[in-house]
């Protein structure tokens, strides 16, 4: 059923009765031509292109828990494209324009939300990397622009930016396409395309096993739910990549850290756009609900848990309330975990693996949710024509071997 | 009418406290709440809910309240929206006010929204406001985003403090209630230390509201005050009121808020708004009682509608009654209690509707023996009314009544056990999940599923407390589930909850967030089960098999600024000051953060600009000689017998046969072989090496050597120590150094021969120890003085005297070093910039066995002959200043995207060659000197002359003077 307003009135004089489930969820079948493992945001546009661009329709996604469970519903929706290296700057403007459209693409609104990113320069340091970003992008026609410190609060007005606080600010770069999505509805959306297209999604399925025949290429998975052959396998499974390409002998340059959010209770209006300080270790904006979402850097050490320190939470929240000091009498509602994965140049892995029929899409680190729509496209292009997507090419796991890293973190000491 | 009782309750009836909600003045006792005291005039509607703008009354006592939500203004900054105003206690001038109306509580036009409530069902917002694509961020999310929130947040900087402490103990008890104060009062007297804390703003928990309750055949009041004084009395225990534990951490750290001065009229100014404990804790006791539940019913919702253990509690704590002719809708024996309060303190009951229909239980029992109308298989389904509920609906049969109180029976609160992964086991029994034994803490009383008061209190006689026996979760049988409010505050039915289930969504994280059931500020408290048995029923399937959601803490809303603490202002992030900072201070410098130091950028003299003031101090380092506060360099000293070996291996340079006395320029790699840092190493000693790192890097330099020390070679004996603030360093540049220092040093010959470029001596300069460096980063002659920290500020001084001294700050190092073409990492790298890349592949010591880095530096693209390589910049117009970080291409005739080979990593005037000079890594760059390269920038392209990076005194003949 097509999502409108004119079904929702239809349906709202209808008691409701007629809304099909948004996505089947049917037994899985004894074989499908490619599976997806992993059920997030990335894995389920994986599957919604490879149905909807390559007729690539006998797709099983494999989702261990339940649709976006895993990064995808624990991120601060953050969206912008305004990176330094041309591969990055590719991958993520490719990415924002599929944002663009995408309510539209899926008849389901995601509620991407063009609000403008801001991020604060407070040192002549900060100012010339974000300089830097600023020419950069323009030449490669990304909007991204430098700001005084007054023309940035008149773009965010709550902004101090006076210069009683530790660190003042001196600057900001400001990406007006960049903003905020509704993370639990891209999952959704692209799970209720994919299955309308014929896609299988399969939750409560943990793959515990890759199956590989005497050359050494991919014939399926085990999971919990019985075997399931395939000859293409796609992992997409963020802090959990590293496990699952060690069941195919895959050693994955890889180390996973919990990286904590939080939110405030809701309020009316407050915050119009995205604010990044990473000089202070923090990010802020409002959700469409009115809470304030807030986010900050991993904790130090590596771990699965989905849990991290209260000390986390007061170096952001202290930064939060150097920056806004209206905000000190807010509250924190709800703050929760997830577990990044991170490469060593901070960014992902997106293609073949040595294990023919193998496919990898991982190391997002703390940025992934921004890339979702162009990680997804990309990638099934990836897969259905066994051989990298000219966008993707870059980011191959043989870089590491080669040494053509993508350093985007340390050529700005970002957060991304 | 009064709705006060004649007598009874925790509240000073001898006293009044006047404070206003709404703009009307009211009084209250001491004692009340904000919500009792209402309730004392008969003020029910107290709120407005999220998104239907539904009239709302007080639906609980405590923390779990989701509708009486209400801001208060202090006045000066200090107003914080959403606070329950079950947890507001009222003091003489409070001003409160409700949220989520317009224009008042009574007459709210966002009622009109029920009126299309048919067209909003659960995520409705997923299916529309796709057409036109622009219209979402100008029309429908603005209208959305102003619909939704609850108050207002502040708009004034909170002048409030607020304070951290620390503690320790054997037993953290949490909830005092009666469980929690037995507990407490066990542990206390083993002598071990004992902390109890407890949300309310008494202890007591569940004892407060017990009427008839004969304790050890003492009154239940009389027990609690003999129990506190017992436990006030031990120096071992330590009594938090008002004080919520929020948050279970990993190892027992449990984080606490305490609430200090919110309930005070006039708060002594020294004390902070809020505190936050953390604290460790040997074990946890967890006593944190349980949550009463709504029953889900149509209209469920009106004002006077409460839970029976709310109304109980406002009569007994506060002597208030709720109605005057009520209605009780249970499935609890616990109502029973309520019902037989109310009716002694000569409340009529008019009906009370037992879900169940052969219920046993004292309380029936005694409710019947009293004469009160006990109806046993009875379903509430519906409510009439407005602003307050005006009747209840049995079916057909209507009662009149104004205030109508439920129960569902009690749900254990089992956050803090649950943040602490422990795991939770579901009991039939009670139709509620239980905590199941974990290490290191105990779950006890209601929260563990012991809902009687005599299990709570093991050892204790306990007579004459009703038992709450009885359950129920979901829609109450034969009611329909239209406008059955599930999650009051969020507006979730449970319609809402079905059609999520219908729409496919089964798992209970998936219907939380598709209907936000659960997501209110009290964050699903007295809402969750009610949803799972709704799901669960509708799935075919059972309560445990659906499962919880994962409980997040905090467990209730915690003050950013309570977490936040003193950190704020200077404190934020305490700034570091390098020796020599107030002299540079009282001289007019300009200061730039660096990392977390304040250097001083440049000194001007009165009227010159920034751009006269660093041209002049580089002319006079190039002329005369400067002084330069290099304090903030990391200095590390590298002791042990194979402190040599161990920076052989640290750095890409060789050090074995470094003679002592001697110093050399040191380039350390990260693992993959990117430029990390850079630095002077001087031997003081065969064992002992005098180490120095940028000033952003030390800390990173440091952590780095230990890491590589205690993991990959830890056979070596080195021990390392960071002596950053230990030396004042002061750099003396420029062909006057040895002039202007010489009068002052003792013990060390100075001339070219005796003490070369590169080298170290000790001695004493104005009679104080000095590690005098003769090294220099402006390409002129140059010393770098190190002193005790302590006399810095001394020996600059005595310097300064001799007059020929010009002061400079970073800006004219910077500039100075560019001259030179000596990099800045972390201007000149990025991260990405290999040794040669920077033309210093003569720092790699190729014979080497080893050193961090060198496996990574062989792989080929390190090796690429299109790698980014360091060089100089001319502009064609000398007066041009490239701008740092723009980027330079081939073709500037090329359309967008261009194709970029460099970007300008420094760039300024140069004062000394009456230019402007960038240096800038570009592709193939060094063999590109010569040509032609352009930088577009926005209204004009610049052409630029790719030259060698060193602009001045190549031979470097000015060093060696």
């Amino acid at each position: 059923m097509k999502f409108s307003l004119r079904t929702l009135l239809t349906q709202g004089l209808a008691g409701h009765s007629g809304w099909p489930e948004q996505w089947r969820s049917p037994e899985p079948k004894a074989a499908y031509d490619v599976i997806i493992v992993g059920g997030g945001g990335h894995g389920l546009a994986t599957a919604y292109y490879l149905a909807a661009e390559h007729r690539v329709r006998n797709v099983a996604v494999l989702e261990k828990g339940w649709l976006g469970g895993g990064n995808t519903g624990r991120n601060t929706t953050i969206i912008r494209s305004n990176y330094l290296w041309d591969e990055s700057a590719a991958i993520y403007e490719h990415a924002l324009k599929l944002w663009e459209g995408l309510s539209r693409e899926l008849n389901y609104n995601v509620m991407y939300s063009a609000r403008g990113v801001m991020m604060l320069a407070h040192t002549v340091h900060d100012a010339q990397v974000f300089k830097r970003h600023v020419h950069a992008n323009r030449l490669n026609g990304i909007d991204n622009e430098w700001l005084t410190p007054e023309e940035a609060k008149d773009f965010c007005p709550p902004l101090n930016i006076g210069t009683d606080v530790r660190y003042p600010i001196v600057g900001a770069a400001l990406q007006r396409r960049g903003g905020t999505a509704r993370h639990d509805a891209v999952a959704w959306g692209y799970a209720r395309g994919a299955s309308a297209l014929g896609v299988d999604i399969i939750q409560n399925c943990e793959v515990i096993g890759i199956d590989r025949d005497a050359a050494g290429a991919v014939t399926g998975v085990e999971t919990t739910r019985g075997r399931i052959g395939a000859g293409k396998v796609g992992v997409v499974a963020a802090g959990h990549t590293s496990v699952l390409m060690g069941m195919a002998g895959v050693r994955m340059p890889l180390e996973s850290y919990p990286l904590q959010a939080l939110v405030s209770e809701p309020v009316k209006p407050v915050f119009p756009c995205v604010v990044m300080s990473n000089t202070i270790h923090a990010y802020i904006s409002q959700s469409d609900k009115g809470e304030l979402v807030i986010g900050a850097g991993t904790d130090a050490y590596t771990s699965y848990s989905q849990a991290g320190g209260l000390h986390i939470a007061e170096h952001t929240l202290d930064a939060i309330c150097e920056m806004f000091p209206m905000f000190r009498r807010m509250r924190m509602l709800r703050s929760w975990g997830g577990i990044v994965d991170v490469t060593p140049d901070r960014s992902p892995i997106i293609g073949l693996t040595p294990v023919p029929g193998l496919f990898v899409n991982c190391g997002w680190g703390t940025g992934g949710f921004k890339a979702t729509p162009g990680s997804g496209h990309v990638f099934a292009a990836t897969i259905a024509q066994g051989r990298p997507h000219p966008i993707a090419a870059p980011f191959t796991l043989e870089r590491f071997r080669t040494g053509r890293l993508i350093d985007e973190a340390a050529a700005a000491a970002v957060a991304h | 009418m009064s709705w006060r009782t004649v007598s009874g309750g925790r509240i000073d009836r001898s006293r009044l406290v006047q404070f206003r909600f709404d703009g009307k003045s009211y009084a209250g006792h001491p004692g009340d709440t904000l919500v009792s005291a209402l309730l004392a005039h008969g003020v029910h509607l107290m709120g407005r809910s999220f998104k239907y703008h539904r009239p709302r009354g007080v639906l609980a006592a405590g923390s779990e309240e989701p509708n009486a939500l209400v801001h208060v203004d202090r006045g000066g900054g200090r107003e914080t929206p959403n606070l329950r105003a079950t947890q507001v206690e009222i003091y003489e001038g409070l001003v409160a006010t409700s949220q989520n109306r317009m224009p008042s509580l009574r007459f709210d036009v966002g009622q009109a929204v029920g009126l299309v409530a048919r067209f909003l069902p659960a995520g409705f917002y997923y299916k529309t406001f796709m057409w036109p694509a622009s219209f979402w961020k100008k029309a429908y999310e603005p209208a959305l985003r102003a619909a939704a929130g609850l108050g207002r947040a502040p708009v004034a900087a909170d002048p409030d403090r607020y304070l951290r402490r620390y503690a320790h103990c054997e037993t953290l008890v949490v909830g005092g209630g009666a469980a929690g104060i037995v507990a407490a009062l066990q542990a206390a007297a083993s002598g071990a230390r004992v902390m109890l804390c407890d949300e309310g703003a008494a202890f007591g928990g569940g004892l407060l509201d017990e009427r008839d309750a004969m304790i050890d055949g003492r009154p239940a009041e009389a027990w609690l005050g003999w129990a506190l004084s017992e436990l006030a009395s031990r120096p071992n225990v330590t009594l938090l009121a008002r004080t919520t534990a929020f948050g279970w951490y990993p190892d027992n750290l449990i984080g606490l808020a305490e609430r200090v001065t919110d309930h005070l009229a006039m708060p002594d100014p020294k004390l902070p708004r809020e505190r936050l404990w953390q604290v460790r804790a040997r074990e946890v006791v967890i006593a944190t009682g349980a949550h009463e539940r709504p029953l889900v019913f149509p209209d469920n919702d009106r004002p006077g509608i409460m839970l029976a253990g709310a109304a109980r509690a406002y009569l007994n704590r506060y002597g208030v009654k709720p109605g005057a002719r009520v209605v009780i809708a249970t499935a609890c024996d616990s109502a029973y209690a309520a019902a037989l309060d109310l009716h002694a303190a000569g409340v009529m009951i008019a009906a009370i509707g037992d879900l169940r229909t052969d219920p046993r239980s004292p309380g029936v029992d005694a409710a019947r023996a009293a004469g009160l109308p006990v109806r046993t298989g009875a379903a509430i389904t519906g409510s009439t009314g407005g602003l307050r509920v005006t009747g209840a609906l049995f079916g057909t049969e209507w009662v009149a009544c104004d205030c109508l109180l439920m129960s569902g029976g009690w749900t254990p609160s089992l956050h803090l056990h649950s943040q602490s992964r422990g795991k939770l086991g579901f009991d039939p029994a009670s139709g509620a999940f239980l905590p199941l034994e974990t290490a290191g803490q105990r779950s006890i009383g209601a929260c563990a599923g012991m809902f009687d008061l005599a299990d709570c209190m093991p050892g204790h006689a306990v007579m004459g407390s009703i038992a709450p026996n009885g359950t129920h979760a979901g829609l109450v049988k034969g009611a329909k589930a239209k406008r059955a409010f599930v999650d009051f505050q969020n507006d979730v039915t449970a319609r809402d909850l079905l059609l999520a289930t219908q729409e496919g969504f089964r798992a209970i994280e998936h219907v939380k967030r598709y209907t936000t059931t659960g997501m209110a500020t009290d964050q699903g408290k007295t809402s969750a089960l009610n949803a799972l048995a709704i799901v669960a029923e509708r799935l075919g399937t059972t309560v445990p098999e659906v499962g919880l959601t994962t409980f997040r803490p905090p467990y209730t809303p915690v003050t950013f600024g309570t977490i936040a603490g003193a950190s704020r202002g200077a404190l934020f992030d305490p700034e570091r000051r390098a020796p020599m900072h107030d002299w540079a201070a009282g001289r007019g410098a300009v200061f730039e953060d660096v990392g977390t130091w304040k250097r001083a950028r440049y000194f001007p003299a009165p009227g010159e600009t920034m751009a006269e003031a660093v041209a002049r101090e580089c002319r006079a380092v190039r002329t005369q000689a400067g002084i330069f506060d290099a304090s903030t360099l990391g200095k590390i000293e590298v002791v042990g017998p194979d402190a040599a070996e161990f920076l052989h291996r640290m750095y890409t340079n060789a050090w074995l046969k470094l003679a002592v006395g001697r110093c050399r320029y040191g380039l350390m790699l990260s693992e993959a072989g990117f430029v990390m840092d850079d630095g002077v190493v001087g031997r003081i000693a065969e064992d002992r090496f005098h180490v120095t790192t940028t000033t952003g890097g030390a800390a990173r330099v440091l952590h780095h050597m230990e890491d590589y020390l205690q993991t990959e070679f830890p056979g070596l004996r080195v021990w390392l120590t960071s002596t950053t603030e230990q030396w004042a360093v002061i750099a003396v540049q420029g062909p006057q150094a040895r002039a202007a220092i010489a009068p002052y040093v003792q013990g060390i010959d100075l001339s070219p021969s005796a003490f070369p470029h590169m080298s170290l001596r000790i001695g004493t300069i104005c009679g104080v120890p000095t590690r005098l460096f003769r090294v220099s980063f402006t390409g002129e002659l140059g010393f770098e003085i190190n002193v005790p920290a302590e006399y810095g500020p001394a020996v600059w001084a005595v310097l300064m005297e001799s007059g020929t001294l010009t002061p400079y700050g970073t800006e004219a190092m910077h500039v100075l070093r560019a001259e030179k073409g000596f990099v800045i990492v972390g201007q000149e790298t990025d991260g990405t910039v290999t040794p040669d890349d920077l033309g210093l592949s003569g720092m790699i010591a190729a014979s080497k066995r080893d050193f961090v880095g060198k496996r990574s530096l062989r792989r080929p693209d390190m090796l690429a002959a299109d790698r980014k390589q360091l060089v100089g910049l001319l502009t064609d117009d000398p007066g041009i200043v490239l701008e740092e970080g723009a980027q330079i291409v081939e073709d500037p005739r090329q359309p967008i995207p261009m194709r970029m080979i460099g970007h300008v990593t420094s760039s300024y005037p140069s004062a000394t060659l009456g230019r402007s000079i960038a240096l800038a890594l570009v592709e193939g760059g060094r063999a590109r000197i010569g040509a032609t390269l352009y930088v577009p920038m926005p209204g004009q392209t610049i052409a630029v002359r790719v030259v060698a990076p060193v602009f001045y005194d190549p031979a470097g003949d000015r060093l060696n003077d």
